[in-house]
């Protein structure tokens, strides 16, 4: 179906159903349980689930077919945001424009990067993109901010404000980002029993958008072009030898890869009005490095996976504190009970990273494929245990006959 | 006609003379190998005539055309084929991709962005593959990942790759070096076959003897970088200053 063979139509098709019924999945617990807080079905997270799920499509489409790390991704994903939030202060409050308008700026700056950063490669190429990503935050945070001309508003970020032109704005257009009329912010929560849902647009929005380019990051990977790209990480010498250009094929993987960086920044943008400097710092192009790598370098469906693993572990481990934590252990005796909180407390809260370094460690050593590897070991086990269940019932009636 | 010609192809390296006034010419549909001693300026030569290295003065023209100056990728283009030394494969891919990267290489050119289309919907390409298998006897191993081939089967491929895009030029870097007996003759086996099929010229660069003897019907020998002698392998065996420059004066 759709020009896919059928492994790939399963997954488009699970991951599909799965991101179509995420308000149902991600909320298993009742709202008022003291489970509750392991939910993650409410718009903001899972809209975050699914833009820094497109980001890590498109960076595993530069590094994990070329094998080039880039660590300066954040830029393309930065200048994505700025260019929805002008789209709504000059045009309206539309997203559609907006978003349109982030791809292709993000593409014309990934073409100027890439095109200088490309001319190294290896570790030399990583430390360009670094010093390209750095020197794009300075520009936003600092140089392109000041009284003569502001293109980025520094430090308070760059927002909409009333006196905004926002010349196609209709008179009952909603004041925030909207889909013709449809607010992103709209959202209808769904009651049954205990358990309460939230059906959120701006949500469906971005997922509809996930599916779109994940689709297209499937035909990518299959495609005589994926497969060149593959040819760049595997032997350049060879590529070089059989008569083909590598510097094009990284070239055009970059840019795809910022394109769909830019996306991700601008569906941001039309979530939340606002673009701010801190999202092209280097600490975020290393998060998609990590989510990558997490979820599994190379396969189509780890950078999703590790993009929802990574938010997902962020926005709960950071929200426990010690107060939970003590009502949680309240069994335990007195002295013990404080101990047990002390010991925790530094992975927990604002020290989450912690925990997120510690689950990195493990990941890289014993699968170094992410969790993409996990869980095919699992599924392997599984498969052994039967087969090996099915063996074990003719080893014991074979004595009683 | 010749197909490859050298003329006066000098290089130096710092102080040293690696090839002084090299002049060579391949004739059309011939195997021609360059042998010598270690140090002889073999490599040398074959990186000048690929566009990885750029020679201080000369020319060389394949088929009235200069190579000079120009990119490994696009001599390719142009119709010449590098073995290497050491098999120069796509390890991490599987047999058959390799062999449809060179083709896909020779239709489509350096570069193309061919994004959305499938693989498997460019049957021509993909029957070539599978008839350039065939005739490297690989095809049982068509989905296995190039790298956990054994060292026979990589330069079996290689040939392969090469082959698959009927180069007019097919240069061949020490193809059996590091190789045992029965796949150094499994070699020369398969590479007589392809002389005898195909309308190819082989260069071929070896230090191996055997395989000089068994397939070449013009030999130069360099020395200190400048041809020595060039002539037929009957009359190279017993040249006394061929075995001046490979064993010494003493002998």
């Amino acid at each position: 179906m759709f020009g896919l063979n059928k492994k790939d139509t399963g997954l488009l098709i699970i991951v599909g159903i799965l991101t179509l019924l995420a308000p149902f999945i991600l909320n298993p617990f009742p709202a008022d349980s003291a489970m509750a807080q392991f939910n993650a079905g409410y718009p903001d997270l899972m809209q975050r689930f699914v833009i820094f799920g497109i980001f890590a499509i498109g960076f595993n489409i530069l590094f994990g077919l070329t094998g080039y790390l880039s660590f300066g991704h954040a830029a393309f994903l930065g200048v994505g945001s700025y260019s929805a939030v002008w789209m709504f202060k000059l045009l309206s409050y539309n997203v559609i424009p907006a978003i349109a308008l982030s791809v292709v700026i993000a593409g014309l700056f990934s073409l100027l990067i890439g095109y200088v950063s490309l001319r190294r490669s290896g570790i030399y190429f990583s430390i360009l993109t670094l010093a390209f990503a750095q020197m794009s935050f300075a520009l936003a945070y600092s140089v392109l901010s000041n009284p003569k001309f502001n293109l980025t508003n520094g430090e308070t970020g760059l927002q909409v404000y009333a006196d905004d032109p926002q010349i196609l704005q209709g008179a009952n257009a909603p004041d925030l980002p909207h889909l013709f009329g449809l607010p992103m912010r709209a959202t209808y929560t769904l009651d049954i029993g205990a358990w309460s849902f939230d059906f959120n647009a701006g949500y469906y929005l971005c997922a509809v958008v996930m599916m779109v380019v994940f689709y297209l990051a499937i035909r990518i990977f299959r495609s005589p072009f994926g497969m060149m790209l593959r040819a760049v990480k595997s032997n350049q010498q060879r590529m070089n030898y059989t008569g083909l250009n590598s510097k094009p094929y990284t070239l055009a993987a970059f840019v795809i890869s910022g394109m769909y960086a830019g996306l991700a920044g601008g569906l941001m943008a039309a979530m939340d009005p606002l673009a701010g400097a801190e999202r092209m710092q280097w600490t975020a192009s290393g998060e998609v490095v990590l989510m990558t790598i997490l979820g599994g370098t190379g396969t189509l469906i780890g950078p999703v996976l590790g993009a929802g693993f990574i938010k997902y572990f962020e926005n709960i481990f950071s929200k426990i504190n010690d107060n939970v934590l003590h009502s949680w252990f309240a069994i335990l005796p007195d002295g013990l009970e404080d101990a047990v909180v002390f010991i925790i407390h530094p992975f927990i809260g604002k020290g989450w990273h912690l925990t997120l370094g510690i689950l990195f460690m493990l990941v890289v050593i014993y699968l170094p494929g992410g969790l993409v590897e996990g869980g095919q070991r699992v599924s392997n086990w599984f498969k052994r245990r039967k087969s090996g269940a099915d063996d074990a019932p003719s080893g014991k009636t074979e004595p009683a006959e | 006609m010749a197909i490859l010609r050298v003329k006066d192809v000098s290089k130096r390296f710092g102080g040293l003379k690696a090839l002084t006034d090299v002049n060579l010419n391949v004739e059309e549909n011939s195997v021609h190998a360059i042998i010598g001693p270690n140090g002889a300026g073999k490599s040398t030569l074959l990186n000048c005539l690929v566009g990885k290295l750029m020679p201080d003065t000369g020319s060389v023209l394949f088929d009235n055309n200069s190579v000079l100056g120009l990119e490994p990728f696009q001599i390719n283009q142009m119709g010449i084929s590098r073995v290497f030394q050491t098999p120069e494969i796509f390890g991490e891919l599987t047999v058959m991709e390799n062999m449809l990267i060179p083709i896909f290489a020779m239709r489509d050119g350096a570069f193309r962005m061919h994004a959305y289309e499938t693989i498997a919907k460019e049957k021509d390409i993909v029957e070539q593959a599978e008839a350039m298998l065939v005739e490297m006897n690989m095809a049982d191993k068509r989905e296995m990942h190039a790298a956990s081939l054994s060292r026979g089967d990589k330069r079996r491929l290689e040939i392969g790759m090469c082959l698959s895009q009927n180069p007019r030029l097919l240069l061949l870097d020490e193809p059996t070096a590091g190789m045992a007996r029965a796949d150094t003759n499994n070699t020369i086996d398969l590479l007589k076959q392809i002389k005898d099929e195909r309308d190819i010229t082989i260069a071929i660069i070896e230090h191996d003897m055997h395989v000089v003897f068994s397939l070449a019907e013009r030999i130069t020998v360099l020395a200190q970088g400048t041809p020595l002698v060039e002539d037929a392998p009957e009359n190279i065996r017993g040249n006394p200053k061929v075995r001046e420059a490979y064993l010494g004066e003493a002998a």
